[in-house]
């Protein structure tokens, strides 16, 4: 007899877990196939690849925040910015080793996104969206003004490659492959904890907090924690665009980057499992392709992502929706 | 009144008032639940039913004292009342419409410290009440019809093992022989010993499986009175517009 258990971590509880439909097998396939065609090309590719495995661990922390919470942050490049100069500064000026200096940069951020969010996280809606945007642009001012710490806009240049111990990564392909899969970590870490107990009473939060608090949930706290771990995910990744980079100035982690991540979320798909690094890749190769265009680039890639949101207002990863057999759920 | 003398009631208000901006939704009221009793709020719409329902669990600010088994929980957090065993179902039934009929019932669980097989009874007990959640287990809550999401709402509700069951309006926007399933069901689990605190437009249905019935009109209890006192609708008009 099939148990119907719900909260065991034993088979019947695994089976209640999130799946992933074939569509988003195949689109997850199609950007490996990305990746590794990008890294057997090699040249500007890697680049392009590199950066968008560091956008896509940015958005999946955003996507805890944005999509299973339901809470709307246009500042997390703040965070990004504090992992990236906080890893140039204790590399650069300090002799730290990457891999500490990452870890390092990703608690001051886990710290300043406590201090930030206690008092932050009581507005709601629109509220909050300015609140977030105006910190993003607190931050950027700031590591433009304070120039003994930043260095304003000269910035940091000569960041050392990640690695650990000496050893260190100075090899384009196989810094795509190390950030391939920090990604591939950092996605199955956030499913864990999508899963998990903590997790479903994020996503209550987001279908209700009033449903969520009837239920017994500490919404703020809820939220609070949330808010952390996209600030952690986005230090991280500013980390790594250090260390990827070798160089880092303010515009890096300008309101720029808060517009980029925020399309490729929804290109990808907000709340859903895959659209981080679905949307990451999209938004990063669709500018390549339209370079062809010359001047227009800017107006097909525009044209391009008004076309994904009009057909598919719930991102890439959602689209195999269309196509599923509804038998099931007419049963 | 002091805290004592509400001790024998599973819960009891206090002149507890709720505003809108300048709007006086709810004029102080006193209201109390015995255990195992099974209370109805009728009144027309506008009345304060659900403003006074959302005031007890503090999802809206409010003035007046709470008292649950005897301890004054006027400061408690929603989700600290839902933790003593304040459970609400909530007009429109406040489903998480993306997560499956498990996951709905998994957050229903949330606030359970107990084993598995504490859990697995709640399951079962639910399963055994609406067997219709059994069969839709893996279907997103959204995709169920109106009946369903009600049943997988009380459901939830149940999975937290409350003792104290508060529903706004359940049978709001239902077919008549679903909310009287729904609502007959409310009363199988008062027989059980499960204090309920029902706000409902059917009348005749809920003045059935209650005990006792307050009259709510423009924001203040008008009555409280055994439903056998009840005879038609007319004595019910007569306290709305009284």
């Amino acid at each position: 007899m099939t148990s119907l258990s719900i909260t065991s971590p034993k088979p019947a509880a695994r089976a209640a877990r999130a799946r992933l439909d074939w569509f988003q097998i195949g689109l997850l396939a199609v950007c490996g196939l990305l990746t590794t065609g990008a890294l057997i090309y090699g040249g500007y590719l890697l680049t392009v690849f590199q950066l968008a495995m560091i956008y896509g661990i940015f958005c999946i922390g955003l996507n805890f925040f944005m999509g299973y919470t339901g809470q709307a942050s246009f500042g997390q490049n703040a965070f990004a910015c504090i992992g990236g100069y906080g890893s140039a500064i204790l590399c650069v000026q300090y002799g730290w080793e990457p891999a500490l200096a990452l870890i390092a940069s990703m608690v001051v951020a886990g710290v300043a996104a406590l201090l930030i969010g206690y008092p932050t996280l009581r507005l709601r809606g629109h509220y909050l969206a300015m609140a977030t945007f105006s910190l993003g642009l607190i931050t950027y001012d700031i590591s433009i003004q304070w120039t003994s710490l930043t260095q304003g806009y000269m910035g940091y240049a000569g960041i050392p490659p990640l690695g650990i111990a000496g050893f260190e990564i100075e090899s384009e392909r196989w810094k795509l492959v190390a950030l391939a899969a920090l990604l591939g970590f950092a996605f199955w870490i956030s499913q864990r904890m999508r899963d998990s107990r903590f997790g479903r009473g994020l996503r209550a939060i987001s279908g209700s907090e009033n449903g969520a608090a009837a239920l017994g949930i500490r919404v703020p706290r809820f939220k609070l924690i949330a808010f952390v771990i996209a600030a952690l995910y986005a230090s991280a990744a500013g980390s790594l665009f250090a260390h990827t980079v070798g160089f880092i100035s303010p515009e890096v982690f300008g309101p720029q980057m808060a517009i980029i991540t925020f399309t490729m979320l929804y290109v990808g798909g907000v709340g859903t499992m895959i659209g981080p690094i679905v949307g990451a890749i999209v938004a990063s190769v669709l500018p390549e392709i339209f370079r062809s265009v010359g001047k227009f680039q800017d107006i097909a890639y525009a044209v391009v992502l008004l076309g994904m949101l009009i057909y598919a207002p719930k991102g890439l990863s959602s689209l195999g929706k269309l196509f599923r057999p509804r038998k099931k759920e007419e049963a | 009144m002091t805290v004592a003398a509400d001790a024998a009631h599973l819960i009891a208000v206090r002149d507890l008032a709720a505003r809108y901006g300048h709007i006086e939704a709810l004029r102080p009221t006193n209201l109390h639940v015995a255990p195992g009793e099974f209370v109805t709020i009728l009144g027309p719409n506008g009345a304060g039913k659900t403003t006074l329902l959302r005031a007890m669990t503090r999802l809206i600010a409010s003035t007046g004292q709470v008292v649950f088994r005897g301890r004054d929980v006027t400061s408690l957090k929603t989700h600290q009342l839902a933790d003593l065993g304040i459970i609400m179902v909530q007009e429109g039934r406040g489903l998480f419409g993306d997560m499956s009929v498990r996951e709905n019932l998994k957050i229903g669980a949330y606030k359970l410290a107990g084993s598995q097989v504490d859990h697995d009874r709640q399951l079962e007990k639910v399963f055994s009440l609406f067997p219709r959640l059994k069969e839709r287990i893996s279907q997103t809550a959204s995709s169920m019809s109106g009946g369903e999401q009600q049943m997988l709402a009380v459901g939830r509700a149940l999975m937290a093992d409350p003792k104290l069951l508060i529903l706004d309006e359940p049978s709001l926007g239902l077919a008549p022989r679903v909310a009287t399933e729904i609502l007959s069901t409310l009363g199988a689990l008062n027989k059980e010993g499960l204090g309920i605190l029902l706000v409902e437009q059917k009348a005749p249905l809920a003045l059935k499986l209650a005990q006792r019935v307050y009259i709510l009109s423009s924001g203040s209890v008008r009555a409280e009175l055994p439903t056998h006192e009840i005879k038609s609708h007319h004595d019910l008009a007569l306290y709305y517009f009284s």
